[in-house]
């Protein structure tokens, strides 16, 4: 079980290589990307950033809920910090299972609940050239 | 008079205009400490939309704090 916060791009293929196990029948992996577009919005790159030593402890939690809600062998979760251009992987979350039911309802659960409860932050940098962070955004709105 | 070292992130970050702070305060808990920096730094969040960690773990608003605590308010979360 592993989860951490990464400052360089995640290497998805050796995070993959974690997971080998004889036992699994199923190995489900998701990848978060950057994505060009948000809420009407043309994006052009992300920043995140993280509590880093909460984010591993809460992130932890979440994984060993996971394990012991659906009993499979073993999770991965990388999430990414600092600037990410369009198409980068910003989360990774890969799980080895007996059987895939499990794989798949685990990967679900670790992802939704990082999303909801891991403190890492979100700032959108648009094409026009404003950003903002997501969810915080309680002034009006900019002037467009 | 205690001293607590803040640290911010995000929008709190930004509008403070600083990543952390030692500051010596009156305030008792964390909701007074956060009521007093909203003051002076001018925050936009209220207090109702963040969490807050005391020495690297969650903690409630009405927790006494003491002496060095380590302080964090945590805006609205967006991983993924």
């Amino acid at each position: 079980m592993r989860f951490a916060i990464s400052p360089h791009p995640i290497d998805t293929a050796n995070l993959r290589e974690d997971l080998d196990d004889t036992r699994a029948g199923g190995v489900v992996c998701f990848e978060g990307c950057v994505r060009d577009f948000n809420d009407g919005r043309s994006v052009q790159r992300l920043e995140y950033e993280a509590f880093a030593p909460l984010a591993e402890k809460e992130g932890m939690r979440i994984l060993g809920e996971a394990m012991e809600r659906f009993g499979v062998l073993e999770i991965v979760c990388v999430h990414r910090v600092g600037i990410l251009e369009l198409g980068e992987v910003a989360v990774w979350v890969g799980v080895a299972s007996r059987h895939r039911g499990a794989a798949f309802d685990a990967c679900r659960y670790v992802i939704d609940e990082v999303k909801a409860r891991v403190p890492i932050w979100k700032k959108e940098h648009y094409t026009e050239g404003d950003s903002g962070w997501i969810n915080c955004h309680q002034e009006s709105p900019p002037v467009r | 008079m205690s001293r607590f070292e803040v640290q911010y992130f995000a929008l709190l970050r930004e509008q403070a205009g600083r990543s952390v702070e030692t500051i010596e305060s009156t305030a008792r808990t964390a909701r007074e400490l956060y009521a007093d920096l909203a003051r002076q730094h001018g925050f936009s969040l209220g207090a109702e939309r963040l969490k807050v960690a005391v020495n690297d773990e969650f903690a409630s608003w009405e927790q006494v704090l003491a002496e060095g605590d380590r302080i964090v308010f945590i805006p609205p979360v967006a991983g993924g």
